[in-house]
């Protein structure tokens, strides 16, 4: 039974040290400046758990009883202590910090009380100097375990939440077994071990949906005030104002932020509709905000547009609330825009109309579906609706974050027989971003732009065309239907981005 | 299982479902029972046709207009031979490799996908350069394929225990895993191995793979008891194994021959310039675009060379004279209510071989040689759905998705390979087999049962990875064909019946994958092409062969 309960120890403290960790990381992820998050909360703490071993004094009878019934609170208090925090942020910033220090002072108190506790319930067994040597050793011991699987294997796999729920369930585990060891010496031992069965389920229900509460509390944490959100048939469409900076989400991924877009804008459409003066007609297969078509329109001897977007619901939201029609010069209702809602492979398939300039944005090549306008048969399908001299520029994800991926598609281009000039530029909101440029001849960037821009200028923009070392060329698979190595590439390399 | 207890089982199946709904039950979907011409193929059985009205000399008649009766005219055609007739039971050409199609797509009514061909497979190589999906030298390692032709990735996934994982191969523990190494393992060991005479182990076309004794031997025990004497017991891998031959053969493994079995795994070396080599070559309907595609070849190269609705009823010896000697084809023209004799010098049998016994007047060794095969009953259904449905977790929708441990083999998806970025409307087509049976007992389940038994116990499949596929469901039409394929059970691969149906005659050539004993694209159009070549030069028809 000694091993038993010195077993336990080691448990106990590192639930504690967790807790402390945890509390500590939450609060300078949160709140920024870890030094002092770290300092105060340890603090907090120490005093805490200095108050708790006061206080143990009091208790006097039932000493098992009573620590069963201090970890069942440590780890149901401890356990959701991460989760809480979180939601309490999520809701309001403002009563974080008192929840905070309340959470931390609570939990101190509690495993303040643990070891004294111990101590004296195996005081009955054990000589003093091998009471103290025992229990101090197993709780730093428990410790050092913890500091160690902290960074390396909790954070980075479980998270702060599931990390949290995980040392409650070994609290409450503790508990019951507690329970067990002194089922003879416990007069209510079943009241004890119904109160330990609910916790161990409430604890194991909020770790099977820690993934949903996650992101329900991130959806408050991130998002500025959401002006307008919409589920079409094919995605979710959420438009977030924060001052005077406009964000577009499409299935939360950013689509641009109002305060940059001209850069990316300006450098997907300029470099390439600048050295084609006869251009007449052009082509937007994605797009549906408008933003690359009030740079072609810039040009006056562009006639037509025709704009290819699969959610009539995006361009219906861009053609019609004032501020987004501001940003983007009311572009869906000039006269040579044409705007179609359809599949744009589909389309691409059943037309056969040629254009002098097309744009091809779609999103990121995250799943097999959008893979496929990635693939070496998709851009054979674009190079037919080419005239002679034509240019496509093609949104190519960051060759910084996604090296591979941007190679790849550069690489898949140029395997139909497409001349792939590849170039790119930095939009803060993105980071560094890539794009393609396709045609049947060399290109050489423009020696003049007539149009009016805040990014661009001729005698920068040769610089586009210039990869730094981190970004250069690595050896990629022409990605075709029938290997998708885009979307692994894709998979892998942001993975590693978000981590 | 016996058969009244199957149909129990799939009734209680069907009523069970039913009731699950709760208070309201979602109709079933509209549907046929279609179906091989069941009528028309019985009246052989009869035999009491019109006598012959009017007699016709055709030189060459093919009788069969599946892959090998095809491939049999592709090859006449294409070496400038054009006095040929290729007479055909049902009103279109194509057999196994049929098809169906709607507004959203044409779906197949059968075979649907070829392996990359091996290095020997050289005529199917051939006919995939005519049509313009092999691209460049058609004898290359590596040959370029049409892209729109190459299964889009991904190409199959498995559910089970309530999700989808990537590949058939249910993923599993280390145990496991060490014995589907070591499986794979002995399989490439067989890919690679050849004889004395540098012939490969196991060849496709299988009439090239070698003979030596100690291969063929494996032809006397299961493919099942052959993995036990391996030491696998794994259950993961058996299911594998018995799936795959349950998907080649419509039999599991427990039936199939050790020989036909490896032969699955170890004959296909195919590589591709553009593709890994266990990619597949598909299209939406199917092998059907193979079956059109030589079609329209023997079409361009000698015209309309096609009798379809036509039932040859009787093949016999037309006159006894020793050095002329010609056959009597009779053929009843169900349409015309006619019998209508064509006299030939040179018969090219395409038809199942099952189908002897009932038309080859007198040839009680080739009766009895036929009888000795096993057909394979199968089961084909086409569902056309108003969008994709719903999915459980896991691996994205691939054109294969099979369900682990069910009755049906899966169902590949015929809008796979379109271009879309969001595909609506689908169809798609499950396959049954009914290995749990004897063949008898399979072919009276799919006489007996009715549609709305197969449409319910289908869509209660069909629902657990899919929830909601009974609403999206605007027509399931259903196919039975009670002998849908030869079984290779040990004995048949090495034994003497099936050489009969090998051997060069002199009037008269077997061209059906029946004649390998199994039912592969490769091998019925090898012995199409075979039976042509050897024609020919019967005839004296110079020709560059195909197979060389």
């Amino acid at each position: 039974m000694n091993h038993a309960l010195l077993f336990s120890v080691f448990i106990v403290a590192s639930c504690g040290l967790a807790y402390e960790l945890i509390a500590g990381a939450l609060a300078s992820y949160l709140l920024g400046d870890s030094v002092t998050q770290f300092s105060t909360v340890i603090g907090t703490y120490l005093f805490a758990m200095g108050i708790g071993s006061w206080l143990s004094r009091y208790l006097e009878q039932h000493l098992v009883a009573r620590f069963i019934q201090v970890e069942l609170l440590v780890g149901v208090i401890g356990g959701f202590s991460a989760a809480a925090l979180f939601f309490v942020f999520a809701w309001s910033a403002g009563p974080f910090k008192l929840a905070l220090y309340l959470a931390v002072f609570a939990i101190g108190v509690l495993v303040g009380l643990e070891i004294p506790l111990i101590m004296r319930i195996l005081k009955r067994d054990l000589l003093f100097k091998d009471l103290v040597s025992q229990v101090l050793t197993f709780d730093y011991l428990g410790a050092l375990a913890v500091s160690i699987l902290f960074p390396v294997l909790l954070v980075p796999h479980l998270g702060l939440m599931r990390s949290g729920l995980l040392f409650g369930l070994l609290n409450v585990a503790v508990a019951l077994w507690a329970c067990w060891l002194f089922r003879e010496q416990l007069p209510n031992a079943r009241w004890l071990r119904m109160q330990g069965a609910i916790s161990v389920l409430t604890l194991l229900a909020a770790f099977a949906a820690a993934g949903e509460l996650t992101s329900l509390a991130e959806g408050h944490l991130y998002a500025d005030e959401i002006v307008h959100a919409e589920d079409t048939p094919y995605q979710r469409i959420v438009l977030t104002r924060w001052k005077d900076d406009l964000r577009l989400y499409l299935n939360n991924n950013l689509q641009f932020s109002s305060r940059d877009e001209y850069r990316y804008h300006e450098a997907l459409v300029h470099p390439g509709l600048a050295t084609l003066p006869a251009a007449r007609r052009v082509l937007v297969l994605g797009g549906g905000d408008g933003l690359a078509l009030r740079e072609i329109l810039k040009y006056p001897q562009i006639e037509s547009v025709t704009l290819v977007d699969l959610d009539p619901a995006m361009t219906r939201l861009f053609a019609s609330a004032p501020p987004l029609r501001q940003l983007n010069h009311d572009a869906l209702h000039s006269s040579r825009v044409r705007v179609v809602n359809a599949d744009a492979l589909q389309w691409l398939e059943e037309n056969d109309d040629l254009f002098d300039f097309v744009v091809v944005d779609f999103p990121d090549p995250s799943n097999f579906a959008i893979g496929k306008l990635y693939s070496a048969s998709f851009y054979r399908l674009l190079e037919k609706h080419l005239n002679g001299d034509a240019l496509a520029v093609i949104q190519a994800t960051s060759p910084l974050y996604a090296r591979q991926s941007f190679w790849c598609i550069v690489t898949t281009i140029a395997s139909v027989g497409l001349v792939a000039t590849p170039y790119h530029a930095l939009v803060p909101s993105f980071g560094e971003w890539g794009f393609v440029l396709a045609g049947r001849r060399a290109y050489r960037p423009p020696q003049s732009y007539a149009v009016d821009m805040r990014f661009l200028t001729a005698a920068t923009t040769p610089l586009l065309f210039l990869f730094p070392k981190d970004m250069a060329r690595v050896d990629a698979e022409v990605n075709r239907l029938n290997n998708q190595v885009l979307v692994r590439y894709f998979e892998q390399e942001w993975r590693q981005v978000i981590r | 299982m016996d058969r009244r207890d199957f149909l129990a089982s799939v009734a209680a199946a069907g009523v069970a479902s039913l009731a699950g709904c709760g208070d309201r039950p979602t109709p079933l979907p509209p549907g046929e029972l279609l179906g091989a011409s069941l009528d028309l193929g019985h009246l052989l059985r009869e035999a009491n046709f019109a006598p012959p009205g009017e007699t016709r000399k055709v030189p060459v008649v093919i009788v069969g207009a599946g892959i090998g009766g095809l491939a049999a005219g592709w090859k006449l055609a294409r070496s400038g031979f054009a006095d040929f007739l290729i007479v055909e039971l049902e009103s279109e050409a194509g057999g196994n490799s049929r098809a169906g199609r709607n507004a959203v797509s044409a779906y197949p009514w059968g075979a649907h996908y070829l392996p990359l061909p091996t290095r020997e497979a050289t005529a199917v190589r051939e006919l995939l350069a005519e049509l313009g999906v092999l691209q460049g030298d058609p004898r290359a390692t590596q040959p370029l394929y049409d892209e729109r032709y190459l299964c889009a990735t991904p190409q199959e996934r498995l559910y089970r225990n309530g999700r989808w994982q990537e590949g058939l191969l249910p993923q599993t523990d280390a145990v496991e895993r060490r014995q589907y190494r070591q499986f794979a393992d002995l399989m490439e060991g067989f890919r690679r191995q050849r004889d004395e005479h540098g012939q490969r182990a196991f060849a496709l076309p299988m009439a090239l793979s070698s003979r030596a004794p100690e291969l063929l031997a494996l032809d006397q025990i299961s493919m099942r008891d052959w993995l036990f004497a391996q030491g696998l017991d794994s259950p993961q891998l058996h299911w594998y194994v018995n799936y795959a031959c349950r998907d080649d053969y419509g039999t599991g493994s427990a039936a199939v021959s050790a020989w036909a079995g490896i032969h699955y795994f170890a004959c296909r070396d195919g590589e591709a310039q553009n593709a890994s080599s266990d990619s597949v070559l598909t299209a939406p309907e199917g092998n059907a675009w193979l079956a059109n595609g030589m079609l329209r070849s023997i079409r361009t190269h000698a015209g309309e060379r096609l009798l379809p609705a036509a039932l040859a009823f009787r093949v016999a010896d037309a006159d006894r004279q020793p050095h002329a000697r010609r056959l009597a084809v009779d053929l009843w023209l169900p349409g015309e209510q006619r019998t209508l004799r064509l006299l030939t010098e040179q018969l090219i049998w395409a038809a199942p071989l099952f189908l002897i016994p009932h038309v080859f007047a007198g040839q009680q060794r080739l009766h009895a040689a036929a009888r000795s095969y096993s057909y394979a009953p199968w089961l084909v259904a086409n569902l056309m759905l108003s969008r994709l449905p719903d999915e459980r977790a896991g691996a994205p929708p691939a054109w294969d998705n099979v369900l682990y441990g069910s009755a049906g083999l899966g169902y590949v998806v015929a809008t796979h390979q379109q271009m879309r970025l969001r595909p609506g409307a689908s169809v798609f087509t499950c396959y049954r087999t009914f290995d749990e049976l004897t063949p008898q007992h399979g072919r009276e389940a799919l006489r007996d049962t009715p549609r709305d038994v197969w449409a319910e116990q289908i869509l209660a499949e069909l629902e657990q990875p899919h929830p909601g596929i009974r609403q999206l469901t605007t027509r399931l039409d259903v196919f039975r064909n009670g002998h849908a394929m030869a079984r290779p059970v040990p004995g048949l691969i090495s034994g003497a019946a099936r050489q009969q149906f090998a051997v060069d005659g002199e009037h008269l050539r077997f061209a059906h994958a029946d004649v390998s004993g199994f039912s592969l694209f490769e091998e019925a159009q090898y012995r199409g092409v075979l039976a042509a070549e050897r024609t020919l030069r019967r005839l004296g028809v110079r020709f560059a062969s195909s197979l060389a």
